[in-house]
This record gives structure tokens, C-alpha cells and sequence, in this order.
């Protein structure tokens, strides 16, 4: 069997570096594994964030070789043999220890968006949906909450200042979903996706989609959709067309 | 000792655990109009209902007409060899279909029948197709439901918090205590009544599809407080875990594999299950494949596939294909559903089966049969209660889903937890509730319990050398799974018993490392005391009980004894002992009775 050299954030507070274990390995293992035979045997006291360990509750995001991923769902064998991996926290967030961060952020956000207002049933007390109108809600409703797409965005990666305005791509989602949803009747959701969760400040550079484990397509789906709801509501089309025109007429 | 710090909220309620039944107990609890606090071991939305996959047993009857409550009913009281609290199986058949339509208003997409309605799936013991799903990530879609839903029902949620003791005011419980994992501080919550939805036991096995949140912390909290224990010895090993590779091993398979039209083979490609009907069920079983085949889609003129039978059936018979010799190469059996149901259908139904196979095992569902076997999954006993309003026999303390027990009798069907979750979890709210409105004279925490729960915590920290918490909590799964496991006898729980007593020994003597921030040896270290009570009790119950039934074999007992079918065994604590007695079932009525005569 293999021997893994794994290079694991270690610290707290403000003070943390790499440092380096000796793991011996068993077939198939998940970076996660390494992680807890580390944890058992060599330090006890290392941090980490987990639950199913199956790639469904999204506990153990991480960055593996500066990408995230889930730890449960990242097997070794997908690195060369031999070369050190590292695996440090998901940056974004406000550092607690070793591999835990502070992921409050997500749930003030979920809390501010505008929930479902459903209409009312039908006479018999039940709702008729059809599949084909509820698909793509449903690949919405695939999210584990892992908030590895929040982490590689970067409009709040780099930018602390961003947060207080500017929800996030698990968001943008959460709202097309309920957006969509045939239930729903709200009106004021799209205001709150313009005002509130700063759908204005991405530009689309699908780094979320990229490292969603469940391959959501967030840009194409949910963030591009709801974009043009937001343009389509709060700029007057007529308007837009006499602009249009007005430049083209310029530049003859 | 010096006093401890620790903050204090109070609540007229407060709820442990936030996985379906917490959650919905919490929503309930808050729409009675008290003051609601939801504590809850990981972050909010990552309990273990997330990885529930197959569906909400719920008799909608929106793919066979004919199902209802009654036949519901007939389906888990037979599932669970008739042991099951006969009231709670009633209220949960009554009350599920209008608990999976409150969770549409609230949100939830279930997948659609070609009308628009709710589809339902197979699954095991089911005599329709009854579960409401969302592909094979229903758990999922629950969780997150329930989750949006409450978190604008004002509630206050306290995350990544876990309590180690309940506190009490003369009989009746008055709050809990607990930690708070990123600091390690003491927390106190002070409340009229206290509401257990903490979920299983499965960490005290080693192949389990358990994470490390299952430990036992409702039922030994119950226990310690002085709350009767029922069944413990009916532990439900799921048929299908992952065995290969060994980092995998115990993830679950869900049944909607067989649901959906999959069948277990054995190494010579016989498709076993027809060697292994027990009487029980040889009336409504088909005893050959072609009428096995054609039951999915003709339920009238055919018997089911014995794939179907419930889980404990099942898991015994791969037992004891694996020991027959007639095993898959890694000590499991085979899973086909490539060579029964096109890819395409395969991708849409059980999407997270082939991602989980394709990551984990790099097996493609679609083209290889899959390599499964029993995986401990559910505990059947648990907090005794009383089927109306989910209180325990202590005053005060309520207790919803997998920590209560009665529901499933010997045998859990699949999809009969998520629905008791959300049916007993709203019953378990509303009366919380209730009882904290009634509640008469000052709601007062005795300083001296705080402070002995609090010592308790500290001190793994303060003995010098010691044991490693990771070791003893991995010999205890070792003894679980070879002593205590899906076959039984009477000198492996002895010895198990013996083994438990020694573990406990040593667990005394933990050490840990390190700080109280953040810090997972020690959370490791508090979690063994309730790991190591529940484990003993279901030795302590799987003893006494000598007969074989549902999730509990004894070989040396292999045949069901009607006059073991008329009792519970019942658990205590007394003088930091568990006493053992076996006490009457309810009786139930003779218009439910009739229920059974009908067909057999």
C-alpha cells in the first residue's frame, strides 16, 4: 500500500501553516480517510467538518491542491503517487481551526431571501405539477449546501466588503428555483435578487459551476435566468429599444 | 471546583436535534405560539435525513387507487412481526399522506405521475407502490424543506451545539446542558419541556451507513433522566451497503435499486431470493421470477419479487449466501440492475447511486452489477412513549423519529422513517407545546446538576496519559459488529456485555489533547459515554430476548415465539445499572385486528 504525505493546514485564530503527516493508505481511500486516520492516530485534537461521507450533506468542503472539493468525495488515487497534497480550508470564510471555518455568512443569507408564498390548492386540497415544468427546479434542488461555489467566487473570495451586499451563487440559485416554482406567487423576489443579494456585481465567469460537485448548472440555469428577469423588470424594454437604436443611428 | 462560566437561553421548548423529526417539531412547536429552540449537533440542513434516498411511505394512493391507510398499516404492523405499538402505526398510516402534501405547500418537488400528482415508488413490504420521491435524494428535498420553511417560523437555532445531559426539577425534566463544539464552552438551556429527535445508535457498529453524529445521545440522555427504553434489540441492518472499497464499506445502496426493477444474485448469477420466503410471507411473495417480473407492473395478478421482502429477511439471506460460499469477490453479493432497465432510466431514477458508484468504486451501474451487503442502519427501539403525544414516561420529555421506539416493531419498512419523522415530529411539537402552556409553578434548574454535567466534560482534559478515545470508540465497533451483529447467541452477548463493561473501564480513563475550541478527540471522547450506554443496552435487551424476530436473530433461538410476540423488553436505569424486565404490549383493537384476518 501506499504511503501519503499529506501537508494539512494547521491553527487557529490568526496563526496557522502546513504541516506534514505520513499516512499509510488502504485501496480506494477519500481524502477524508487520510484525514481521519490522521485524526485517530497521529493528532486528535485536528479539526474537520464532516457528516455523511457520501457526497450529500456538503460538511466537508475543503481545497485539495489549492481546488475545492469534498473531501469525502475526492479519492487519492487521483493524485501522482508520491507528491505531497495539500488540504487547507475553504478561504472565503472567517477562519476558526485547522480545516473549520466560520460559514455563518450562508445562513444570514438563506434567511434574508423572500420564501415561498404558494398559491392555493386545487378544490381537492392537492396540486397538479408537471414534471417537465419542475426539471430544472429540480436540478436547482440537487444542492447540498457544500458552499464550495461560494467559496470560489470572486466577488466575496477577495473582497470582504462584498458580502454585506451580495448573496452568492447558492443563492442566486435558491432564488430561480423558487422564482420558478409553479407555487409560487411572490412579485418581489427579483428586487431582492437586484438590491439585496447583488446579482449586478457577477460577471459570469462560471467558477461556481465548475466546482459544484452535484454539476448544477448555476450560470447557465439559475444565474443567466435570472439576470435577464432582473433586466426585463427593472429596465423598461422600450426605452432599451429607442437607446438601441440611437447608438446604431450615431455610428452610421 | 470552582464554578463553571457558561451562558443560559430558556425556552418554553426546546428540540434536540434538527434532522426531519426535530425540524418539524420545532415548525409545529413555534405555530402553537411558544418560544422555540432548535439545538442541533452539525450545522442546520447536514443531519443524517440528508442521506435518506428512496422516499416518504405515505398511502396517497396516486398510483394504485386501491392503497390506503388501513392496508398502510397491515403493511408496517406485518414489516415489523406485529410487535409495533399498534396506536403509533395507526396514527403514522392515518397521518402521512397529509404530512408529504404539507411538505409540497411548503415547497418540496416530488417527482410527477404523468397527471401532475405526487409519483409513488416500490419499495420493500409495501404491497403498492407508495413512496412519495424526488429520484433517489428524497432525504434531501426534505431536509431542505423543512429547513426553508422554519427558519422563518422564528425559531432560534443553536448549530454545531451538543448536549450531554438533561436536567431535572424533582420528576419532571427542565432543560439540558451541553457544549458548544467551536468553543468548547458550557451552554444551559433552561426549558418547560424538552423535545428528543436526536436519531440512532449506528456509530457503535463498525459497518454502518451511520455518520459520527450517531451516537446515541437521545436515548442515553432518556435513559440517564430515568425514561423507560423499549426494543433496543432490534437493530436494522440494511441489505445493501457498499463493500468495496474498504473506505466505503456500510455507505448505503438504497432499496429503490430493487424498487426500480433490481435484483440480488449470487456468485453463480442465481437470483437467491426465491430460496429464502419465509411462511410469513409465502402468500403474497412470487415464488418465480417470471411472476416476480411482471408484479411491477401488474400488482393484481401477481405476487411480489421476494427483492422486495422487508429488510431484515433480506439481509439475513445475503448472510447467508456470503457464508455459503456463493459471495461476490469482496464478501458481499450482486445488485443488477444494468441488465433489467435501460441506462437512461437508470441515470434519471437513481442518479446519486451511479455518481456514488462511478466516484467511490468506479463501477458504472449502468454497464456492472454492483457489489453489496448488509450495513447496520436504524434502530427499531428506543425512547418509550406514549403514540398520541410522544411523551415518555418521564414528565416533560418527548421524544420524535428514530430516538422513539414502538413505531416499527421488530422491522422498520423502508420509507416508514421518513414519514414517522414528519408525523411524529409534528405530534411531538404540538404537545411539547402544550405541556409548556400548562406548565404550573417557577421553571428553576438546580445549580448542582450544571455543575456536575460541566465537571463531567472537563475531565478527559485534566487526567494525565490515559487511552486514546479513537481506540476505544473502534474496539467497541469491533465488538458490536462480530458479537452483537445480524445473527446472534447467547454466549457472544455475554461476552459482548463483558467487553462493554471493560471499554467502559477504560473510557474512564480518556485523555485528550489539546483545547476545548474546535476540538474533535474531546468531542470524540464526551460522545463514547452515550455510545458505550447504548451499545450495553442492546446487548443487555438482545440477551434477554431468546427467540428470533425482525431485526434481531438468535441462533441459538432461531424460531418466532408467540408468547416473546406479546411482550416489549423494557429497559432502566437503576443505580447506574440497566434492569431488565419484559412488560405487555398494548392491545390492539378488535376493529384493527379484523384488518389482519382478511388476507393472509
Amino acid at each position: 500500500m501506499p504511503t501519503f504525505t499529506m501537508h494539512v493546514f494547521r491553527g487557529e485564530g490568526r496563526t496557522g501553516g502546513f504541516t506534514e503527516y505520513k499516512v499509510e493508505g488502504d485501496p480506494g481511500m477519500v481524502v477524508l480517510d487520510v484525514i481521519h486516520r490522521i485524526q485517530a492516530t497521529q493528532a486528535n485534537d485536528l479539526a474537520v467538518r464532516w457528516n455523511c461521507k457520501a457526497g450529500k450533506c456538503g460538511s466537508c468542503s475543503a481545497e485539495i491542491n489549492g481546488k475545492p472539493r469534498l473531501m469525502c468525495m475526492t479519492r487519492m488515487e487521483l493524485f501522482k503517487e508520491g507528491q505531497p497534497i495539500t488540504v487547507a480550508p475553504i478561504r472565503t470564510f472567517p477562519w476558526i481551526r485547522d480545516l473549520v471555518t466560520d460559514v455563518s455568512y450562508n445562513y444570514e443569507k438563506a434567511r434574508q431571501l423572500p420564501p415561498l408564498r404558494p398559491k392555493p390548492p386545487e378544490p381537492d386540497g392537492t396540486y397538479r405539477m408537471m414534471q417537465e415544468d419542475i426539471d430544472r427546479i429540480q436540478e436547482f434542488h440537487k444542492c447540498i449546501e457544500c458552499f464550495l461555489c461560494q467559496d470560489v467566487c470572486h466577488v466575496i473570495r477577495d473582497h470582504e466588503e462584498n458580502k454585506k451586499v451580495f448573496a452568492g451563487p447558492r443563492f442566486f440559485i435558491k432564488a430561480a428555483g423558487l422564482d420558478m416554482h409553479p407555487l409560487d406567487t411572490r412579485t418581489d423576489r427579483t428586487e431582492f435578487v437586484k438590491n439585496s443579494a447583488g446579482i449586478g456585481l457577477c460577471n459570469i465567469t462560471k467558477c461556481c459551476t465548475e466546482v459544484c460537485p452535484e454539476h448544477i448548472h448555476i450560470t447557465d440555469n439559475g444565474i443567466i435566468p435570472l439576470k435577464e428577469r432582473v433586466a426585463d423588470d427593472f429596465y423598461d424594454p422600450l426605452t432599451r429599444l429607442f437607446r438601441r437604436r440611437g447608438s446604431r443611428t450615431e455610428s452610421t | 471546583m470552582a464554578n463553571h462560566e457558561y451562558e443560559t437561553h430558556e425556552h418554553d421548548v426546546i428540540v434536540i436535534g434538527a434532522g426531519g423529526a426535530g425540524l418539524r417539531a420545532a415548525i409545529e412547536a413555534a405555530a402553537s405560539g411558544v418560544s422555540v429552540g432548535l439545538v442541533c449537533k452539525s450545522l442546520l440542513g447536514k443531519a443524517h435525513t440528508v442521506m435518506a434516498e428512496g422516499g416518504i411511505a405515505a398511502a396517497l394512493g396516486n398510483v394504485w387507487p386501491e392503497d390506503n391507510w388501513q392496508v398502510h398499516f397491515r403493511d408496517t404492523m406485518r414489516g415489523g412481526k406485529m410487535l409495533n405499538n399498534w396506536r403509533m402505526a395507526q396514527l403514522h398510516a392515518q397521518e402521512a399522506p397529509e404530512r408529504v402534501l404539507e411538505l409540497e405547500r411548503w415547497g418540496a418537488l416530488f417527482d410527477r405521475t404523468k397527471d401532475g400528482r405526487i409519483l409513488q415508488r416500490d419499495f420493500g413490504g409495501h404491497r403498492y407502490a407508495r413512496l412519495a420521491h424526488v429520484g433517489d435524494r428524497t432525504g434531501l428535498e426534505m431536509i431542505r424543506t423543512l429547513q426553508y420553511h422554519g427558519i422563518h417560523q422564528g425559531i432560534d437555532v443553536y448549530m454545531e451545539c451538543t448536549i450531554t445531559r438533561l436536567l431535572k426539577d424533582g420528576d419532571r425534566v427542565v432543560g439540558a446542558v451541553g457544549y458548544w463544539r467551536e468553543s468548547g464552552k458550557v451552554v444551559v438551556f433552561k426549558a418547560k419541556a424538552v423535545v428528543l429527535a436526536t436519531g440512532g445508535i449506528g456509530k457503535a457498529w463498525k459497518i454502518t451507513s451511520n455518520s459520527w453524529e450517531y451516537t446515541g445521545d437521545g436515548h442515553s440522555l432518556a435513559f440517564w433522566a430515568g425514561a423507560d427504553l423499549i426494543d433496543m434489540e432490534f437493530v436494522q441492518f440494511h441489505p445493501t451497503g457498499m463493500v468495496w472499497p474498504p473506505s466505503v464499506r456500510g455507505i448505503l445502496v438504497t432499496e429503490g435499486v430493487r424498487g426500480d426493477g433490481g435484483t440480488l444474485k449470487n456468485s453463480e448469477g442465481k437470483r437467491f431470493m426465491f430460496n429464502y420466503i419465509p411462511d410469513f410471507f409465502k402468500g403474497e411473495t412470487a415464488d418465480n421470477e417470471e411472476e416476480a417480473d411482471r408484479w411491477y407492473a401488474d400488482k393484481k395478478n401477481n405476487r411480489r419479487t421476494p427483492d422486495l421482502l422487508p429488510r431484515d429477511e433480506v439481509a439475513r439471506a445475503i448472510n447467508s449466501e456470503v457464508k455459503a460460499g456463493r459471495g461476490s469477490p469482496h464478501g458481499g453479493v450482486f445488485l443488477d440492475i444494468c441488465t433489467r432497465r435501460p441506462a437512461d432510466y437508470i441515470r434519471k431514477r437513481l442518479p446519486s447511486m451511479y455518481h456514488q458508484f462511478k466516484e467511490l468504486a468506479g463501477v458504472d451501474i449502468t454497464a456492472e452489477p454492483m457489489e453489496v451487503g448488509p450495513t447496520c442502519h436504524y434502530v427499531m427501539g428506543g425512547v418509550r412513549v406514549d403514540a398520541d403525544t410522544t411523551q415518555s414516561t418521564v414528565k416533560g420529555l418527548f421524544a420524535a423519529g428514530e430516538v422513539a421506539g414502538g413505531m416499527h416493531g421488530s422491522n422498520r419498512l423502508g420509507g416508514n422513517s421518513l414519514s414517522d419523522l414528519l408525523v411524529f415530529g409534528r405530534r411531538a411539537g404540538l404537545h411539547a407545546a402544550l405541556y409548556a402552556k400548562n406548565y404550573s409553578g417557577a421553571l428553576a434548574v438546580d445549580t448542582a446538576q450544571i455543575e456536575q454535567a460541566a465537571r463531567q466534560m472537563l475531565a478527559p482534559f485534566e487526567r494525565s496519559g490515559g487511552e486514546n478515545p479513537y481506540a476505544i470508540q473502534s474496539e467497541l465497533q469491533e465488538t458490536m459488529q462480530t458479537l452483537v451483529g445480524i445473527i446472534r447467541n447467547e454466549p457472544e452477548l455475554k461476552e459482548a456485555i463483558k467487553r462493554i463493561e471493560r471499554l467502559k473501564e477504560r473510557a474512564r480513563k480518556v485523555h485528550v489533547d489539546g483545547h476545548r475550541q474546535y476540538n474533535p478527540g474531546w468531542h470524540t471522547a464526551l460522545d463514547l459515554e452515550s455510545l458505550l450506554a447504548v451499545a450495553e443496552c442492546s446487548a443487555v435487551a438482545a440477551l434477554e430476548r431468546k427467540e428470533s424476530r425482525g431485526g434481531h436473530t438468535r441462533d441459538d433461538h432461531p424460531y418466532t415465539d408467540d408468547t416473546w410476540g406479546k411482550v416489549n423488553v423494557v429497559l432502566r436505569f437503576k443505580d447506574g445499572r440497566v434492569e431488565v424486565s419484559r412488560e405487555p404490549l398494548p392491545e390492539m383493537p378488535a376493529e384493527l385486528k379484523a384488518l389482519f384476518q382478511e388476507r393472509k
